[in-house]
């Protein structure tokens, strides 16, 4: 797998190292009433065959954390954006939900 | 038709023109008491103690492939015992009970071998840490030997006891634990359970399942809706989606495990040894060849084939153990899914549908829990309860905080 850095270029896959999914949302309260949120967040992955959101360390380059899309099924690499830009988009996207 | 000596004779006269299939190919009925999903090792021990230890018959087991075309086939063949948290212990244990009696008792050579696990260490921290397991297993009735250098020496002395980096220090031994001929497991495992009356499906996908007031009431397959009264699923890397057709979602995630095999050698390793600096893990087959394998390859995977870098991190770390292993070719690679779970421990229970059970989250260790793994899921099936060497193996177990993590990780699956 070669991964698109935004910041590197094309870069192989050994230089990263994978979170996993990058679809939960942290809970933003310690209040005992959001367990289950936090139950949810912590331990319940979707798993999905097909395309997937992945938080990846570029360890051995830049050292960002990216989310990469990536397909699970058949390897394929959509694309890659830093973890930054796809929390901007994830709460753009949960405010508009809102709104 | 049972096999010994007589049967052998007899077919041998005839030429081995009359030896009947080991099972039948049956088309699905339109009902069954008991669906398991997935004909996988686990699946197929399932429907054999369903029928052989309680007495029931009216079983289907669904594979969407052909029989034995998963992790059953694909792992590197390993038996052992050595854990040492309550919980898995005793059910390890009971699983190395079951394998020492198995060909005996579904009349079928799976080539048990115990020829001995070894776990190498390499620092003196590593080997307090082997002797607190090997305590703990001693107390669950497990044999364990912790061996010093020299020990570990006499058994294989072609090691690099004195690698700069990873120096051996010596071994946890159970002698107990060796390798088993895996497709052998799940041929004698079907050829049990069709011989009682289960039928097995093969290239029946299931693609849905259909819940009723709260209650399984049958599956959705290619070959047409079949009805039950009661569902397991043991679908392993794919439990997740499974679990999705009855709305669930599981502590788990899916990753690719790959395993490898050398060119035939002359005998070289008679036991199975594993590097403590690294994950590597090696035995050698009955035909020659070493058996081999390491880590995950670390992302979400469902597409049973592994990237190169894991390729070069395992055999690195088995040539930094056996350095002679550099001149050996590998003749392939190849991989299977795993069903990591979140903390590393499986998953054998009930759920919140009634007649719906859960078998999955084996990470890579499934192979060696397969008897153990389909007589617990078999006794949770026809009981409604899950016996107390599965007890602690609970779905809601994340939920309320009763994590059995032998490593310590938390939940990261990619690193169980």
């Amino acid at each position: 797998m070669l991964i698109p850095c935004p910041h590197c270029g094309t870069r192989p896959v050994e230089e990263f190292t994978f979170l996993g999914d990058a679809a939960p949302t942290r809970p933003t309260t310690n209040d005992p009433s959001s367990m289950e949120a936090w139950y949810e967040y912590v331990y319940l992955r979707n798993n999905p065959r097909g395309t997937i959101d992945e938080y990846a360390h570029h360890s051995g380059g830049c050292r960002a954390w990216l989310v990469v899309q990536r397909n699970t099924e058949t390897h394929e690499v959509y694309g890659a954006v830093t973890a930054r830009a796809f929390a901007s988009r994830k709460e753009a996207v949960a405010k508009g939900e809102q709104a | 038709m049972r096999y010994n000596v007589f049967s052998l004779i007899k077919n041998t006269l005839s030429g081995h023109k009359n030896w009947e299939p080991a099972w039948r190919q049956p088309e699905p009925k339109k009902e069954y008491d008991i669906v398991i999903a997935g004909g996988g090792g686990h699946g197929l021990a399932t429907a054999y103690y369903l029928a052989k230890e309680h007495g029931l018959r009216n079983i289907a087991v669904l594979e969407k492939g052909w029989l034995g075309s998963g992790n059953i086939g694909r792992n590197t063949t390993i038996i052992r015992s050595n854990y040492m948290l309550p919980g898995n212990n005793p059910f390890y244990e009971w699983s190395m009970k079951l394998w020492e009696n198995l060909e005996q008792d579904f009349n079928f050579n799976a080539m048990v071998s115990q020829r001995g696990v070894l776990n190498l260490c390499h620092t003196d921290a590593q080997r307090d840490a082997f002797a607190r397991r090997g305590n703990a297993m001693r107390i669950d009735g497990v044999d364990a030997e912790l061996l010093d250098r020299e020990a570990v020496r006499e058994m294989y002395p072609f090691f690099d006891y004195d690698n700069a980096r990873f120096p051996i220090k010596g071994g946890l031994l159970q002698r107990r634990g060796g390798t088993v001929r895996h497709d052998a497991v799940a041929w004698g495992f079907a050829r049990g359970a069709d011989s009682r009356g289960v039928d097995i499906i093969q290239h029946c996908e299931v693609k849905g399942i259909n819940v009723e007031n709260g209650k399984v009431a049958g599956v959705d397959t290619n070959k047409g809706f079949i009805k039950c009264k009661k569902l397991g699923l043991a679908t392993a890397g794919n439990s997740s989606e499974t679990a999705k057709m009855a709305g669930m979602r599981l502590p788990m995630e899916s990753h690719v495990l790959q395993a490898f095999v050398s060119e035939g050698l002359k005998p070289y390793i008679d036991g199975v040894v594993t590097f403590g600096a690294g994950h590597f893990y090696v035995s050698q087959s009955d035909k020659g060849g070493l058996v081999f394998g390491g880590d995950i390859d670390g992302y979400n995977s469902y597409a049973r084939r592994g990237n190169l870098p894991m390729v070069e991190h395992v055999i690195e770390a088995g040539v930094a153990m056996i350095p002679s292993l550099a001149r050996v070719r590998v003749l392939r690679s190849w991989g299977g899914i795993m069903d990591m779970s979140m903390d590393g421990s499986p998953i054998i229970d009930k759920t919140h549908i009634q007649g719906l059970y859960l078998n999955a989250g084996w990470c890579y260790g499934g192979f060696k829990a397969t008897p153990a793994s389909g007589w617990c899921f078999a006794y949770t099936i026809a009981r409604d309860e899950p016996h107390k060497l599965n007890a602690a193996y609970r779905l809601d177990r994340f939920r309320t905080g009763h994590m059995i993590d032998e490593k310590g990780q938390g939940a990261t699956p990619n690193l169980h």
